[in-house]
């Protein structure tokens, strides 16, 4: 079906979005032909494709969400196969949006442009707080998929607000090409999805954005490439030759001379589809916020590499799990946490990298916290820190928690 | 919708074989099956298929607004959704947080459905079942679906060929016509001409049609 695959091509599925940007690079640019390798990428249309494509083999690697991978190494929900995640493939895509009549809501109730998470969510609170006083059915929220960062961080701002996610408002899932003609059409109330579908609302005029997640947690972790785990120790070379190659194409994309080229690219029909001119915007670490309004510099956005982004630290793996717990999709147990922390794999980053001699991270985890300059970690203060991972689930309340899903595994 | 009896250790094969007691069971031919599919003449294609098989009941979702909504009311045991469909992440969204539709779904899960999924996979399709439903019953559904996918595959690719065949056909008598005008030549003569230079230049007939009809643009004011 493919042409020119051989049976030493790599196949790599991929899901058109901003956030692929090394993995496409990685090809276009020539670091996966400089590393020998032969690469043949397969656009997807749902996160559900990628995840099933990978584990029945159709796919050597895939873009793939940080928790999806946890979640196909503890069977949540589908095949129980085992995935690693050796890299990371960026921070800073995803932000928030809502519709033009709740911004203009938000903004009565004290929001304001560019204003810090806490601010804008106090705001969403209040008008929440409003509807069910009124008996009004309660706002639906969009995010990508059950075992997202979207979901998870998302869920996290709600409830640092006040609201719970569960009872306060609707989360439903919405396919990211899908999103703009939704927040139009009245379906959903906001979302929280990766780039350039954010700008695209503003552009288009139908929505404004409130955070980009980046406010809500600095440098934090997004997509992964994902493999098998059983495919990753079968072909060590392919593997950290295709690691390396994505470490050259992140260093690329991260330099600003070339982002231009970077949206020339993406913007092809058989990558992400969209006008490079919206793509280049998405990319510029600026976002427009409201129709017309000038754009505002988020410089922890769209991180390619920089900042040990594309370090698999086992901290946010760790910090994924503790979301899975927290939302009932995973009981609790040092079997499990173990499982899903030693999904993202350092190691193996660090073999893979090494003739490159590039400083990586020594440690495996590192301190999620807000330092005195007010950068870092978590917008509210709170410190995530994976050694005493059982302390912060008992310290994150939730209303779902006991109330697992049936799908949800492990030993209480 | 039929009923039948059937002794109960054909559906719970665990139970000790002397179990005389038997019970009412739904007959598979029952089974509620919702098809989401935005492809028309694909849904009708695998609709027909199901009810050929003595399916009976199906319903056929394109439309994808309120999808939620749509398949509450349709109360499916099986559905089947095509992977072209982003809708899908929809779905696995449903079928995690049980509390919002109206009968928790499941998906295949366990290892010894491998076979399965990927062959669903294969064809282009994806199944999920309602929790508790034995997998027994679902595989000749399971089968009938898949054959139809791959079955309209098929016919997809026929057209496609057809329809370059077409395509071709016209390019050809378009570089024709302009070598009969320019040159004063017959059809033959014209047609010859092209197939005589197709062979010279190791190309194919339709690439020096296209070629002429091209350069004729070029030339025309």
């Amino acid at each position: 079906m493919l042409q020119g695959v051989t049976r030493k091509t790599l196949v790599i599925g991929f899901i058109p979005l901003l956030d692929c940007a090394s993995l496409i690079a990685a090809v276009e640019k020539g670091f996966v032909a400089e590393e020998g390798l032969h690469v043949a990428l397969v656009r997807e249309t749902s996160w559900a494709n990628i995840r099933d494509r990978l584990v029945v083999g159709h796919f050597d690697a895939a873009h793939m969400l940080g928790p999806m991978a946890l979640a196909s190494t503890l069977g949540i929900g589908h095949l129980k196969v085992p995935l690693v995640a050796p890299y990371a493939m960026g921070s800073g895509s995803n932000a928030i949006t809502v519709t033009n009549d709740l911004w203009a809501q938000m903004k009565q109730h004290g929001a304001a442009l560019g204003a810090d998470p806490t601010q804008q969510g106090k705001a969403l609170a209040a008008i929440v707080r409003a509807r069910n006083d009124q008996g009004l059915p309660p706002l639906t929220f969009g995010m990508v998929y059950p075992f997202s960062c979207h979901n998870y961080e998302l869920r996290y701002w709600l409830s640092v607000a006040g609201i719970d996610p569960d009872r306060d408002v609707r989360l439903v899932v919405i396919p990211p090409p899908l999103s703009v003609d939704a927040l139009r059409a009245g379906q959903v109330d906001g979302y929280c999805v990766g780039e350039p579908w954010n700008s695209l609302a503003v552009a288009a005029g139908v929505g404004c954005i409130v955070t980009p997640n980046s406010a809500i947690w600095q440098w934090n972790p997004e997509k992964v490439l994902g493999f098998r785990q059983e495919w990753a120790e079968k072909n060590p070379d392919r593997f950290d030759a295709l690691l390396r190659a994505m470490y050259k194409a992140s260093k690329w994309c991260d330099d600003s001379e070339n982002r231009r080229e970077l949206a020339e690219i993406l913007s092809e029909p058989k990558y992400v589809g969209v006008a490079p001119d919206v793509l280049r915007l998405g990319l510029s670490r600026r976002y427009v916020c409201e129709p017309g309004s000038i754009p505002l510099d988020a410089p922890e956005s769209m991180v390619f590499a920089a900042h040990d982004v594309t370090f698999p630290w086992v901290s946010h793996a760790a910090w994924f799990y503790s979301q899975m717990v927290r939302w009932g999709q995973v009981k609790p147990s040092a079997t499990t946490a173990v499982a899903a922390c030693t999904t993202y794999r350092p190691d193996l980053y660090r073999r893979a990298l090494k003739p490159l001699n590039i400083n990586t991270p020594s440690n495996d985890t590192k301190l999620e916290s807000r330092n005195a300059k007010g950068t870092g970690g978590f917008f509210d203060g709170k410190t995530f820190d994976a050694a005493k991972l059982e302390a912060y689930i008992a310290s994150s309340p939730s209303i779902s928690r006991g109330e697992f899903t049936k799908d949800a595994v492990g030993m209480s | 919708m039929a009923y039948g009896l059937q002794p109960l250790k054909h559906v719970e094969p665990h139970l000790p074989s002397n179990a005389a007691v038997c019970r009412i069971v739904m007959s598979d031919t029952g089974l509620k099956i919702l098809i989401v599919d935005q492809n028309v003449v694909r849904a009708a294609i695998i609709e027909e298929g199901l009810r050929d098989a003595g399916y009976l009941n199906v319903t056929v979702v394109r439309d994808m607004q309120n999808l939620q909504q749509r398949i509450v009311s349709a109360d499916p045991e099986v559905i089947f959704i095509d992977l072209e469909n982003p809708n899908r992440d929809v779905l696995e969204q449903m079928f995690q947080v049980s509390r919002t539709v109206h009968r928790p779904i499941a998906m295949f899960v366990d290892h010894s459905d491998s076979a399965a999924i990927e062959a669903a996979i294969d064809a282009g399709v994806s199944a999920y079942i309602v929790d508790g439903l034995k997998k027994e019953r679902v595989l000749s559904i399971m089968h009938t679906t898949i054959s139809r996918f791959n079955s309209f595959d098929r016919l997809r690719q026929e057209l496609d060929k057809t329809k370059s065949a077409l395509q071709e056909r016209k390019v050809i008598d378009r570089a024709k016509g302009i070598l009969m005008q320019e040159r004063g030549m017959d059809e033959a003569a014209a047609y010859g001409l092209l197939r005589k230079t197709a062979m010279n230049e190791n190309l194919k007939l339709v690439q020096v049609a296209q070629s002429v009809v091209t350069a004729a643009q070029m030339l025309s004011k």
